[in-house]
C-alpha cells in the first residue's frame, strides 16, 4: 500500500519539479550570459497562463491534432510511474522495464510528429521529419546503453539495475558504466532537444526540430505539450542520475529514507542541470546533417561500453 | 576555456529598472487592458513582434530589450516564434498596404485573451510616412490597439516601461526593482 | 477436430467451384467470400484446438486422398501456422467481397475467386504435410495459385514482369527445396517426417550443412530474405489488395514455417554458425528492408519492403534461438524461437491490416502514389483509424502487439550474455543495435506513410473526392485491428501457447510455464518483466484523468477554428505541404552512401529570354543495389549462356539426327562401362 502511494506521489513530484528544472537551466544560462534572467519559478506562471488561454486550431487538422497533447502528456506521465525517482524497487517495477520506458517515449514522439504534419504547414512537416530522423538514429545508442546496464545487473528492470549498482559500488566506475554514461548523456541532449542538437529557445524556424512541430499549438494544448517536454527532461536526468549514481535512492520505504532520497534527487537534478547549462553556453548548434555523426560517435561509445562489460564480466 | 574565464570575470550587468521621469508620456492607453488579463500576464507575457512595414529603427530598439543591460526576461517577458504561442502583439511601422492583411491574420491567429502594443510614432499616426501612397494608416486602423509607446524610435528603456505599465507592473516609487 | 478439417476442405473446394461456375454477380462474390471465410474460420478453430489440446491430428492417405504417398499430420507448430492462415484468410475473404466488386467486367472474377480459395486451401494443407512429397506438391500449388492471383490485373504495365520474377524466384527456391528433401530423406520422398527426423542425426556433417544451406536458400527465397527479396516489392504491390494481404501476411511465413520445421524439428538444431547465419541474414534484411521502404512513395511497395524488414526481425529471433540451442541453453532457445513465432503472427495481423487499408485507399482514390493523397482522414475515418492502429503496431509502440514481440526479441538477444564464447556473444549487441535502428526507422517510415496519406490537405482531386469503403471492407480491417490489439494486450496467453507449440521440437523442454506471471510477461531467470495489459490500463486511466483534472481546475475550454498559421500569407494550397519525398530527405542524406541517389535536373527556359523559366523537371532516384550488382550480371550471364546454347539449334535435321545418335552412343558406352 505504501509502495503504491509512493509511486503516485513520485509522479506528482515529477510533475511539480519538471517546470522548475527547465526554469533552473534557463536561469543559469542567463546568469552565464551576464544578465539576471527569468527566475526559475516563472515557468510555472507560464503554464498557468497557458491553461487560461483559448485554443486556436487550424481547420485542416483532424482529431489526431486534438488528441496528441493528451496522449503525449499521459505517456510521459506513465513513464514517471515506472522509473525510480526516490525509491527502488517499487510495485510498478514489474509492469515496465527500461525498454518499455524508451518505447513509451517513442509513442509520444510518434504522435507529436503526426500532429506536426496535420495542419498541412511546411514547418510542421519539417519538424516532424527531422524529429523522426533524430529519434530513429538515437535508438541504437539507447538500446545498447540499456544492454550494457542490463548485462551488469542481470535485468532490464529499473529497480534491479539501481539495486545492483547500490550493492556493488565499484561497478559504477567500471569502463562499461562510464562509457555508457557518456553515450546516454549525448543521446539525452538529442532526445530532449538541447544544444548542440536543437536550440530550445530559437526563433528561426529553419533551425527548429522540436519547436517546429508545436508551432500550431496554443492554450491548454500547448501547456500540456510544454509540460510533457519538461517532464521528459526530468525523466532523462533522473535516469542518468539514478542508474549510474544511485546513492541516495531509498531502498526501504521509511520516511527518513524517502526524505533523503528526495533531497538527493533534487541535488542530482540541479547538478545535471548546471552541466547542461554550461554545455549550452559553450557549444554552438550543430548543422542538422552533423547530428547523425554525433549520434554515431555516441553509438560507438555505447558499443564499447557493452563489449567491455562483456569481456570484463 | 578562456570563454568561462571571461564569464567569471564579467559581472551581471543588468541595470535596475526605475520608474523614470513621471512627467514624460511613457505610454498612451488606447484601450484599457482588463484586470483579468493584467493579472494573467503580470508575470508571464509572451510577445510576438510584427513588423508592419517599419524602417527597422524600432526593431533595433526592441531587439536591444533582450540584451544583458535591459534583460526583459527577468520580468517574464519573452519573445515567441508563433502568434499561437503569444499573448501580446508588438507592432511597429506604419501599416503598409502589403502588410495590412498579414497583420490582420496574425491578430486572428493569436488566442484570446490578447493585447496589442504599438511601438513608435509610425505605429500611432504613420510618423514620417504620413500621407504616403503605400500606407494604410496607424496600427489602430487595422487591429484594436491597447497601448501606444511614442518615440521615433523610443528608447529600449521606454519600451520596457511602456510594456510594464500596461501590465501595471512598474515600480510605485522611484528607484525600485 | 476431424469434422473441422472436413468443413475447412469442403468450404474451400465449394468456394472455388462457386467462383468458377457463377463468376460475376454480387451473389457469386458473396458465396466465394463466405466460403473462404468459413474455411479460414474452421482452419483457425482447428489450429487453436490442436495447440490447446497438445494432441496432434493424424490422417491416413488411403481414406481421404486418391494419390498415394500423401501424408498429413497436424501438430502444434502446424496448428500455429494454421491459426495464422485462418486469421488473415478470414479477414481477407470478408474484405474481398467488397473489394472485388471493382473487378467485375474488367478482369476474370471466376479465376480470382477460384484461385483465392485454392491458395488458402494449399496454405492450410501445407502446414499439415507429413512427408516430403506432400510438402513439395502443396508448395508448388501454393506458388502457382499465388502467381495466378498476382497476374489478376494483367494488362497493367509492370504486372507481367512482376509475375515472371515471382515465378522464377519461387521456382529457384523450389529446386533448392527438392534437393534438400532428397538429401534429408535419402532419395525417398515419401518417407515421413518422423523417419527423416530419425535419419537426420545419422547424416554426415557435410550433408547436414548442405541441407542447412539449401533450406536457407529455398525457404529464404519464399520468405524474402535479402538478397533473395527482389520479387517481393514487385509482386506484392501489383496483386489485388486482399491477395497482397495473404501474400505478405501468410505466404512468406511459410518460409519461416519451413525453416523452423527443417532446422529445428527435422534436423534437431545444428552448430552455432547456423544460428549465426540466420541471425545475420535476419539483421541485414531488417535494416536494408526498412531503409529501402523509407524511400518509397508507392504505398504498397513501401509495405512490401516492410515485409522484408519484419521477416528479418523474425529471423533475428529464430537465429538467436538456434544459437542458444546449439549451446544447450534450452530455455533461452525457447525464448528466441517464441519471440520469432510471436512476431510471425503479429506481422501477419498488422501487415494484413495495412495492406487491406492500402487497398481501401486504392479503391477510394485510384492511385497508390502517396504524393497524390492527403486529407483522407476526414473522408475515410474508419480506414484511417485502422491504418493508424496498424502503423502503431508495426512501429512497435506499446501497448500493441508489435511491441510485445519486439520486446521478446530484444530480451532473447539480451540473453546473449550467457553464451560461453565471447566471440559469438559479441554478435548479440550488434544485433541489438541493428534491431533498435530498424525499429526507429520503421516508426519514422510510418509517420510518413500515415501522415502524408491521411493527414493535412488533399493533394489531388481524386483525394478530395475519396469515399469511405463499403462495410465488408471495413469489417475485414476491423477483424485484424481487433486481433492486433488483442495479441498485444494478452501476451500472457500467447506466449504459453507458443511454449506448448515448441515443446519437443529439437529437444526443447516444456516452457509454457516459465514465461508468465499473472498479467505480466516474464523472461526466464527472472531477467525482465513487463505487462502491456497494465500499461494499457494505466494509459487509459491517465487519458481520462487529465481532462477531468483540467475540468476540475476550470481550465479555459474555448476552442476557435481558424486558418493554419503561415506567417500571414494570403492562402494555403496543397503545394505548400510537406511531401513524402521531402519527409524522407534527411534520411536519404544520412544514408546517402547506401542509396547513391542520382539527380537529373532539366530546366526549360522561355524562348525569348533565359531569365524566365517555363518549367523545371527534377528527377532523383536511388540506385537499386541488388538488382544492379547481383541480378543484373546474373541475368546477363544466363542470357549469354542461352545465346551460346542457341548455336546448337542450327535448324538442319541432319545435325539433330547426329546429336541423337551421338547421345545414344555415349549412353551405350556409359551403360557398358558401369
Amino acid at each position: 500500500m505504501k509502495g503504491y502511494l509512493l509511486e503516485i506521489s513520485q509522479a506528482l513530484i515529477a510533475l511539480v519539479l519538471a517546470p522548475g528544472l527547465v526554469g533552473f537551466v534557463r536561469w543559469w544560462k542567463a546568469r552565464l550570459q551576464g544578465r539576471r534572467g527569468a527566475a526559475p519559478w516563472l515557468v510555472y506562471y507560464d503554464l498557468r497562463k497557458l491553461f487560461a488561454k483559448e485554443v486556436v486550431i487550424s481547420k485542416n487538422t483532424s482529431w489526431i491534432f486534438r488528441f496528441t497533447p493528451y496522449l503525449v502528456f499521459s505517456s510521459t506521465l506513465a513513464v514517471t510511474l515506472l522509473i525510480p525517482l526516490v525509491a527502488a524497487p517499487l510495485p510498478f517495477d514489474r509492469i515496465g522495464d527500461l525498454l518499455l520506458v524508451v518505447y513509451l517515449l517513442l509513442l509520444g514522439t510518434f504522435f507529436l510528429a503526426l500532429a506536426g504534419l496535420d495542419p498541412g504547414t511546411a514547418f510542421g512537416g519539417m519538424g516532424a521529419s527531422r524529429e523522426m530522423t533524430i529519434a530513429a538514429i538515437a535508438e541504437p545508442t539507447i538500446a545498447l546503453s540499456i544492454f550494457g546496464l542490463a548485462v551488469g545487473a542481470g535485468s532490464t528492470n529499473l529497480g534491479r539495475i539501481v539495486a545492483e549498482t547500490l550493492a556493488h559500488p565499484s561497478a559504477a566506475i567500471s569502463p562499461g558504466h562510464l562509457l555508457g554514461f557518456a553515450a546516454l548523456f549525448t543521446v539525452m541532449l538529442a532526445e530532449t532537444g538541447r544544444l548542440p542538437v536543437d536550440n530550445p529557445s530559437t526563433h528561426l524556424e529553419l533551425t527548429m526540430i522540436h519547436e517546429a512541430m508545436v508551432l500550431e499549438y496554443s492554450g491548454r494544448y500547448l501547456a500540456l505539450i510544454e509540460w510533457a517536454a519538461a517532464v521528459r527532461l526530468l525523466i532523462f536526468f533522473s535516469l542518468l542520475a539514478n542508474m549510474f549514481a544511485p546513492w541516495g535512492v531509498a531502498a526501504t520505504l521509511t520516511p527518513v529514507a524517502v526524505g533523503i532520497a528526495a533531497v538527493a534527487l533534487v541535488a542530482k537534478l540541479a547538478a545535471l542541470g548546471l552541466v547542461v547549462a554550461f554545455l549550452e553556453t559553450r557549444l554552438a548548434k550543430l548543422r542538422l546533417f552533423r547530428v547523425p555523426e554525433l549520434l554515431a560517435v555516441s553509438f560507438v561509445l555505447a558499443l564499447l561500453a557493452v563489449t567491455s562489460s562483456f569481456l570484463l564480466r | 576555456m578562456s570563454l568561462f574565464a571571461k564569464i567569471l570575470r564579467t559581472p551581471t550587468v543588468t541595470e535596475k529598472l526605475t520608474r523614470g521621469d513621471t512627467e514624460a508620456e511613457v505610454e498612451m492607453i488606447a484601450r484599457q487592458i482588463d484586470g483579468r488579463a493584467r493579472r494573467l500576464f503580470g508575470r508571464s507575457l509572451h510577445i510576438r513582434e510584427v513588423d508592419a512595414g517599419s524602417c527597422n529603427g524600432c526593431e533595433l530598439e526592441i531587439s536591444a530589450l533582450g540584451n544583458p543591460y535591459y534583460d526583459m526576461e527577468r520580468f517574464g517577458l519573452h519573445f515567441v516564434a508563433s502568434p499561437r504561442h503569444a499573448d501580446c502583439l508588438l507592432v511597429t511601422g506604419p501599416v503598409t498596404r502589403n502588410m495590412a492583411e498579414p497583420l490582420k491574420r496574425t491578430y486572428d491567429a493569436t488566442p484570446d485573451p490578447k493585447i496589442v502594443i504599438a511601438i513608435g510614432d509610425c505605429a500611432r499616426n504613420c510618423g514620417v510616412f504620413k500621407a504616403s501612397y503605400a500606407v494604410v494608416g496607424g496600427v489602430d486602423k487595422v487591429i484594436p490597439v491597447n497601448v501606444f509607446v511614442p518615440g521615433c524610435p523610443p528608447e529600449p528603456i521606454d519600451i520596457l516601461r511602456g510594456l510594464l505599465s500596461a501590465l501595471d507592473r512598474l515600480p510605485r516609487e522611484r528607484d525600485q526593482i | 477436430m476431424l469434422s473441422l478439417f472436413l468443413v475447412m476442405i469442403s468450404a474451400y473446394v465449394l468456394g472455388a467451384l462457386a467462383a468458377l461456375l457463377s463468376g460475376r454477380s454480387a451473389l457469386a462474390r458473396a458465396l466465394v467470400a463466405a466460403a473462404a471465410a468459413v474455411g479460414s474460420g474452421a482452419g483457425l478453430a482447428l489450429g487453436a484446438l490442436v495447440i490447446a489440446s497438445g494432441v496432434p491430428l493424424t490422417f491416413t492417405s488411403s481414406r481421404l486422398l486418391p494419390i498415394t504417398g500423401v501424408a498429413l499430420r497436424l501438430d502444434g507448430l502446424g496448428g500455429f501456422f494454421l491459426v495464422v492462415v485462418g486469421l488473415v484468410g478470414c479477414a481477407a475473404a470478408i474484405y474481398a467481397f467488397g473489394y472485388s466488386a471493382q473487378y467485375a467486367g474488367r478482369y476474370s472474377l471466376r479465376l480470382m475467386g477460384a484461385m483465392f480459395n485454392l491458395l488458402l486451401l494449399a496454405l492450410s494443407l501445407q502446414v499439415m504435410a507429413d512427408n516430403a512429397l506432400t510438402f513439395l506438391i502443396l508448395w508448388e500449388a501454393m506458388s502457382l495459385t499465388a502467381y495466378c492471383l498476382v497476374l489478376t490485373e494483367h494488362d497493367r504495365s509492370g504486372t507481367v514482369r512482376a509475375g515472371v520474377w515471382y515465378l522464377a524466384m519461387t521456382h529457384a527456391g523450389f529446386a533448392a527445396l527438392i534437393a534438400m528433401f532428397l538429401l534429408l530423406s535419402g532419395a525417398d520422398l515419401t518417407s515421413s517426417f518422423a523417419s527423416m527426423r530419425a535419419g537426420a542425426a545419422l547424416l554426415s556433417p557435410a550433408s547436414r550443412n548442405a541441407v542447412f544451406l539449401l533450406a536457407l536458400f529455398g525457404f529464404g527465397a519464399k520468405a524474402g530474405i535479402i538478397p533473395l527479396h527482389v520479387w517481393l516489392p514487385m509482386a506484392h504491390p501489383v496483386a489485388p489488395s486482399h491477395v497482397s494481404a495473404i501474400l505478405s501476411g501468410v505466404v512468406i511465413k511459410m518460409g519461416i514455417y519451413g525453416l523452423v520445421r527443417v532446422l529445428l524439428d527435422l534436423m534437431g538444431g545444428g552448430p552455432a554458425w547456423w544460428g549465426g547465419v540466420v541471425l545475420g541474414a535476419g539483421a541485414i534484411s531488417a535494416l536494408l528492408g526498412v531503409l529501402y521502404a523509407l524511400m518509397e512513395h508507392d504505398l504498397k511497395r513501401l509495405l512490401a519492403y516492410h515485409s522484408v524488414e519484419n521477416i528479418g526481425i523474425i529471423l533475428i529471433g529464430v537465429g538467436a534461438g538456434l544459437i542458444f540451442h546449439s549451446y544447450g541453453l534450452m530455455t533461452l532457445a525457447a525464448l528466441g524461437l517464441i519471440s520469432g513465432l510471436y512476431h510471425t503472427i503479429n506481422h501477419a495481423t498488422f501487415k494484413g491490416l495495412l495492406f487491406l487499408g492500402a487497398g481501401s485507399v486504392l479503391h477510394a482514390t485510384g492511385t497508390r502514389n502517396m504524393e497524390e493523397m492527403g486529407g483522407l482522414i476526414k473522408r475515410m475515418p474508419w480506414t484511417s483509424l485502422f491504418f493508424l492502429i496498424g502503423s502503431a503496431a508495426i512501429s512497435a509502440l506499446p501497448p500493441l502487439n508489435g511491441f510485445a514481440s519486439e520486446w521478446l526479441v530484444f530480451q532473447s538477444l539480451l540473453g546473449g550474455s550467457n553464451i560461453p564464447t565471447p566471440e559469438v556473444a559479441v554478435v548479440m549487441p550488434l544485433a541489438v543495435g541493428m534491431l533498435a535502428l530498424t525499429s526507429g526507422l520503421a516508426a519514422a517510415c510510418f509517420v510518413k506513410a500515415f501522415g502524408i496519406t491521411f493527414l493535412a490537405i488533399p493533394r489531388s482531386s481524386e483525394a478530395e473526392q475519396a469515399h469511405e469503403s463499403p462495410p465488408s471492407m471495413i469489417a475485414g480491417m476491423a477483424i485484424l485491428a481487433f486481433a492486433c490489439v488483442a495479441l498485444g494486450l494478452a501476451p500472457f496467453v500467447v506466449v504459453p501457447a507458443l511454449g506448448r507449440v515448441l515443446t519437443g521440437l529439437g529437444g526443447l523442454p516444456d516452457t509454457h510455464a516459465a514465461f508468465t506471471l499473472n498479467l505480466s510477461l516474464v523472461t526466464p531467470n527472472n531477467f525482465a518483466s513487463m505487462s502491456p495489459t497494465l500499461v494499457a490500463l494505466g494509459l487509459l486511466v491517465l487519458l481520462g484523468l487529465v481532462p477531468l483534472v483540467m475540468l476540475v481546475f476550470r481550465v479555459n475550454r474555448r476552442l476557435r477554428v481558424s486558418d493554419s498559421w503561415g506567417c500571414g500569407r494570403l492562402g494555403q494550397t496543397p503545394r505548400m505541404e510537406y511531401t513524402a519525398t521531402a519527409f524522407a530527405e534527411p534520411l536519404r542524406r544520412v544514408f546517402a552512401e547506401l542509396y547513391r541517389p542520382t539527380k537529373e535536373l532539366s530546366i526549360d527556359f522561355h524562348p525569348d529570354s533565359k531569365y524566365f523559366v517555363q518549367s523545371i523537371e527534377y528527377r532523383s532516384e536511388i540506385t537499386p543495389w541488388f538488382e544492379k550488382a547481383f541480378y543484373g550480371p546474373l541475368l546477363r550471364f544466363i542470357r549469354r549462356l542461352a545465346e551460346l546454347t542457341r548455336r546448337l539449334q542450327s535448324g538442319s535435321v541432319h545435325i539433330y539426327l547426329f546429336y541423337i545418335s551421338f547421345a545414344l552412343l555415349i549412353l551405350l558406352l556409359i551403360a557398358r562401362w558401369s
